[in-house]
């Protein structure tokens, strides 16, 4: 589009020297003013040729900004993802008081678990036992193994190599929650899961 | 007023006729022995003659308090302070030695007064303090302990003192006391070890693990305890005396915990946690070898030994009947059997056993009412009394004397560490701290102990 007032400009001249054609006397300058005009025309090129070189490397330099953008994008989905499969990872499990089995609503939480293993065979994983205060201090290590142990036989049974697993007890020493009350029992009487390697990228199972 | 139930001083000759339910406090020292009879709930009267050397002040201070917690006499109070000089002039007694500076005391006058004893303190030669002990009924000087004191301000002060305590005691009565003793308990994830009658509180465990279950050695010089490690459990034995510390070899890779030393000093048992559950194990932790497994529960829990004191049997934990009850087995692992009975469905968690050091009791903690309190078992009859009632009391330890007992409470607002005499049935705070606990009464400590850690 910006090459039709160029085209113009040039038709205008021809049609200029074309006019004149019959003036003899007055043909002397029309070489110079046709040279003039190509001189004009070539420098229009020219100026025209680097800005279409300069729009070129714009163009380029636009095209990797933007697949710069879609790559970092990329990445932060991937991220994303394994921040994702963390977090899954990460749920905790719950215990009845003095108890090690595995309550029936835990059973879908530890099934996440077995897929993100399953989906992820570099990942290893850490489950640590705990208790709420009211037991003996001494015994709640022997009860925060229990609870270990069950979640690790859960997903051992599931299909999930035992080496990948190592459990844990903290009985009642790492507590969640610091109140004396049921609800912060609740909350204290629980497996928790820590990854202990190949947790970089972590693939949705 | 107490005084009215004062029986007759008997002068008796041979064996001495023991009263039932009463405390025969006859001195053992010779062949005659002078005793006096009390009524039951009755205790002999004892004066802390006021010291005139300023020196000496904080002796006697420390001195009156282990007197006082040793819960053996009624400590009587100078009518008027300690400012009434109630003894007569000192004078010299050759039959000592001539160095003695025993006082002859108006043993008379003490009488009145209720004293059945008398300590007085006096400056001896150099740096040294002599303690004498009077025997007010039968008027004369019972026994004199000579001992030197370190600087007031030497770490090793205090516990030279106790130690003086404790001979005041076993000369007034024959019996040894707990005065010259610590209790190692655990805080914020750390061991701390502090005197029984409560000062000097210090940090023992020294790395940033988290720690847990602190025992002694029987000898007093060395001590065990457990720490978490990237989720493991593993035991140290610690000295006294330089502090030093060492990991016990074959424990690290597993949740070890629990520690308890044999009699003999040569064999740490514990409890270890692996995924079949958790069992006791003994290891030679000198020779950091011979790693033995005692028990075998893969469906149920045994931990939290605790060796009776001829080193013959290893009371314990276990979870075999369901809910922990505590058992009793041969020190090798054989011949396992219930040892603080229970009732089946009805009787709570029993947990935390600790063998007295005379060998007739083991102290628990047991869930009553969904709280926990403090038991005795009786070893030969196997009866079981409850000994607390006041809040949530657990985690009993003996002191070397197998009448006073260490264990946490809330009975204030908040877990702390108190001290009980069993048979008096008198408390005392042992700190004014929130959160001690798992405490561990060491047996009486050697001198060499004295130096800080």
């Amino acid at each position: 589009m910006k090459r039709l007032p160029l085209l113009l400009l040039s038709g205008l001249a021809v049609a200029v020297m074309a006019a004149c054609g019959g003036k003899k006397p007055e043909t002397t300058p029309q070489p110079q003013a046709a040279n003039a005009d190509s001189l004009a025309e070539a420098e229009r090129l020219r100026a025209d040729s680097i800005a279409r070189a300069e729009r070129e490397a714009r163009e380029r330099e636009e095209a990797e900004r933007e697949r710069q953008r879609r790559i970092a994008d990329s990445l932060a989905a991937l991220g994303k993802s394994t921040e994702a499969v963390r977090t899954l990872l990460a749920t905790m499990i719950h215990f009845d008081y003095d108890k090690a089995l595995i309550r029936g609503g835990d059973a879908a939480v530890l099934d996440q678990k077995v897929s993100i293993l399953q989906a992820n065979p570099a990942l290893r994983i850490r489950i640590s036992g705990h208790c709420d205060e009211r037991g003996s201090d001494e015994y709640n290590l022997a009860l925060g193994n229990r609870r270990a142990t069950a979640a690790k036989q859960y997903l051992v049974s599931h299909g999930i190599d035992g080496g990948r697993i190592e459990t844990v007890s903290y009985g009642e020493e790492r507590p969640l929650a610091q109140g004396h009350d049921e609800e912060a029992w609740a909350q204290n009487r629980r497996d928790e899961v820590e990854i202990l390697s190949g947790g970089e990228n972590l693939k949705q199972p | 007023m107490r005084r009215l139930f004062l029986g007759l001083a008997v002068l008796c000759v041979g064996p001495t006729v023991r009263p039932s339910g009463a405390q025969d406090t006859s001195a053992i020292d010779r062949g005659v022995r002078i005793g006096i009879v009390y009524r039951p709930g009755v205790r002999p009267g004892m004066v802390v003659l006021p010291v005139h050397a300023a020196a000496l002040d904080s002796v006697r201070a420390i001195m009156s308090r282990d007197l006082d917690f040793s819960d053996r006499f009624e400590l009587i109070t100078l009518p008027g302070g300690d400012s009434i000089r109630v003894s007569t002039a000192p004078t010299t007694r050759p039959a000592t030695g001539g160095a003695a500076a025993a006082t002859t005391l108006n043993y008379p006058l003490y009488q009145a007064l209720g004293a059945d004893f008398a300590v007085g303190v006096t400056p001896g030669s150099g740096d040294s303090a002599i303690v004498t002990v009077h025997d007010v009924a039968a008027g004369g000087v019972r026994r004199e302990v000579r001992a030197r004191l370190p600087a007031l301000k030497d770490p090793g002060f205090r516990l030279v003192v106790h130690q003086l305590a404790d001979r005041v005691l076993e000369a007034a009565l024959g019996v040894g006391g707990t005065a010259a003793t610590r209790i190692l308990f655990v805080m914020e994830g750390k061991v701390y070890s502090i005197d029984q009658d409560g000062a000097d509180q210090k940090l023992v465990s020294s790395s940033d693990h988290q720690a847990m279950s602190p025992a002694w050695a029987g000898d007093g010089r060395r001590f065990s305890y457990m720490e978490f490690w990237q989720g493991h459990g593993r035991l140290f034995v610690q000295e006294v005396a330089s502090g030093k510390r060492a990991p016990v070899a074959t424990t690290g890779q597993a949740l070890d915990f629990t520690p308890a030393f044999s009699p003999d000093g040569k064999t740490l048992a514990f409890s270890r946690a692996t995924e079949e559950g958790t069992d006791l194990y003994t290891v030679n932790f000198k020779d950091g070898c011979c790693l033995q497994r005692l028990t075998v529960g893969r469906f149920y829990d045994n931990l939290s030994p605790t060796y009776s004191p001829d080193g013959q049997r290893i009371a314990f934990v276990s979870t075999r009947a369901g809910l922990p009850q505590i058992y009793v087995m041969a020190a090798d692992g054989t011949d396992p059997q219930l040892f603080a009975p229970f009732d089946y469905g009805a009787t709570g968690s029993s947990n935390a056993p600790e063998w007295s050091p005379d060998g007739q009791t083991v102290a628990f903690h047991r869930d009553v009412g969904g709280t926990l309190q403090v038991f005795v078992l009786d070893v030969r009859t196997r009866a079981v009394r409850q000994l607390t009632s006041v809040g949530r009391n657990e985690d009993p330890t003996w002191a070397p004397d197998s009448r006073h007992m260490a264990f946490v409470s809330d009975r204030s607002g908040y877990r702390q560490l108190w001290i009980i005499d069993v048979e008096t049935g008198r408390i005392r705070p042992l700190l004014q701290k929130s959160g001690a606990r798992l405490p561990a009464w060491s047996p009486r400590l050697p001198e060499t102990a004295s130096s800080t850690p």
